[in-house]
């Protein structure tokens, strides 16, 4: 690991401007990832500032939604009583990512900017367009359990391993940032990016920007929504494939839906087509399935992860026919 | 780059000269002599190197010292009172809740952490109605604990320790 100064920001702007003032510089959330990546050398930045303790720690109600604070920890977010109640799917998420430990370290804003876990990328001894680009994908060829079948490129397959952003992207939530020119908001649809030929850059933002927030807008039928995450083992690992669903039903038909699916891509995958499929059909599995379908009808497996395409499919099926039958 | 710090640990306060690159778990150990928090893996992944920070489970090994000062910091020596063992850790004597006992620091740590987040009521993942009431059962406890591996196999031992703390 490189030397680095470490700085405790005092407010937003401050941290702001410390990054964005120094090329090598980084924030310091929860460090679940980043300290890891520092050990790996994936990472060396050499100031780190740290806004794990600015005053972004709370959980509000807006008047037309809840705005949660870029510091709260992913373990007080899942227990937060207004989101166990209003957005379950979001409850269920978080609680199904990493371990007790961690959640309690890791913040909202952190696990929305995570890095990939693709082994190459985590391993500096072999070639990584997205660590290192122009070096070639080490993916592609290789060992492609956990990548992606939907929107990969040529120099990137690796997909994004939050369980919590999944959810988030399902209920439209909207990402409040700073930036050295002031504060925007970006839906958090905008906020990830498909790898193309500059799979080094997760996201859109630039350097020195820094969440503050993320919004989520009042959806009163999110309170029938679940989170469904397929792995290799039952508790503490990250997903294969996962589903986060939110259900409006009239009477035997499809009112309303949110449908959004996780290792599947390089970014939370929102599944609009299908969404579109399910809108007024009437509730059968016949149906869910067809929609399943015209969502993966983009799909492009690898060699080696070809079985996520029917598992995506069974796990759509399975995530929307619990929600009806809890309906009933 | 070198950073003076003071670490509340086991009840002690510490002061101590840290490189930033020092992590929790290395400052615990070998700047303080502190043990009990065990390297495993090193990256998150094992939970043997677990601590109370400020009161709640965290891993020391993914945090830097240097971002603590001011913390307090309860490792699994500073769980035992007046010569008394912690009453999770007489269930890991009583249960036999360990074989070779390296993870075990790190598992009564998690344990205590874990046993305070259900009476605050927090569900988990394998809990059905996530605004009700926290029964811990033996899948609850399976399942707030995955974050601590065991390569000994302990875990059935473990369940019986944290069951019986649960029906106390």
């Amino acid at each position: 690991m490189i030397p680095f100064e470490y700085l405790r920001a005092g407010d937003p702007a401050e941290a702001v401007a410390a990054v964005a003032g120094r090329p090598g510089a980084a924030f310091l959330g929860g460090g679940t990832n980043l300290v890891d990546h520092m050990k790996l050398g994936v990472a060396r930045p050499d100031l780190l500032v740290d806004v794990s303790r600015l005053p972004l720690d709370r959980v509000e109600e807006t008047g037309s939604g809840l705005r949660i604070g870029a510091a709260v920890r992913n373990s007080d977010l899942a227990a937060h009583p207004l989101v166990r109640e209003r957005y379950p799917v979001l409850a269920r998420a978080l609680l199904s990512g990493a371990s007790g430990q961690l959640r309690n370290a890791a913040t909202t804003a952190g696990n929305l900017l995570q890095r990939t876990r693709c082994p190459y990328f985590q391993d500096v001894t072999t070639p990584c367009n997205k660590r290192d680009p122009g070096s070639g994908c080490s993916a592609i060829g290789g060992y492609t359990r956990y990548h992606a079948i939907l929107g990969a490129s040529e120099h990137c397959v690796a997909v994004h391993p939050s369980d919590m952003a999944v959810a988030m992207l399902a209920l439209d939530a909207v990402v409040i940032v700073l930036g050295p020119a002031g504060e925007r908001a970006l839906p958090l649809a905008d906020l990830h990016r498909l790898p193309g030929d500059t799979p080094q850059r997760d996201t859109v933002l630039e350097h020195g920007e820094l969440i503050t927030a993320v919004e989520l807008p009042d959806l009163p039928f999110a309170r029938r929504s679940a989170y469904r995450k397929v792995r290799d083992r039952v508790s503490y690992s990250f997903a294969l494939v996962s589903v986060a669903a939110c259900l409006d039903l009239d009477g035997g038909a499809v009112r309303d839906v949110r449908l959004a699916l996780g290792g599947v891509a390089h970014k939370p995958w929102r599944a609009a087509l299908a969404e579109e499929a399910l809108l007024g059909a009437t509730v059968t599995e016949e149906a869910f399935r067809r929609a399943a379908e015209a969502e993966l009808a983009a799909a492009r497996p690898l060699h080696g992860n070809e079985f996520k395409v029917p598992m995506v499919r069974n796990a759509i099926v399975a995530t929307l026919r619990d929600l009806a039958e809890e309906g009933r | 780059m070198d950073a003076r710090i003071t670490l509340r640990v086991d009840g002690r306060d510490r002061s101590l000269t840290v490189d930033t690159r020092t992590t929790l778990l290395d400052a615990l150990r070998d700047h303080l002599s502190v043990t009990s928090p065990k390297k495993g893996c090193d990256h998150g992944q094992c939970g043997s190197c677990t601590v109370l920070l400020d009161g709640r489970r965290v891993v020391s090994c993914l945090t830097f010292a240097v971002a603590h000062d001011g913390a307090d910091v309860t490792t699994a020596e500073g769980l035992v009172q007046e010569g008394e063992p912690h009453p999770v850790q007489r269930a890991f004597l009583e249960e036999d809740g360990f074989q070779c006992g390296f993870c075990t620091p790190g598992q009564i740590c998690s344990a205590v952490g874990m046993l305070e987040e259900v009476k605050a009521g927090h569900p988990s993942r394998v809990t059905d109605d996530l605004t009700g009431p926290v029964t811990l059962d033996d899948e609850e406890i399976r399942e707030r604990l995955s974050g601590n591996l065991c390569r000994c196999g302990a875990y059935v031992n473990i369940v019986a320790a944290l069951r019986e703390e649960a029906d106390s």
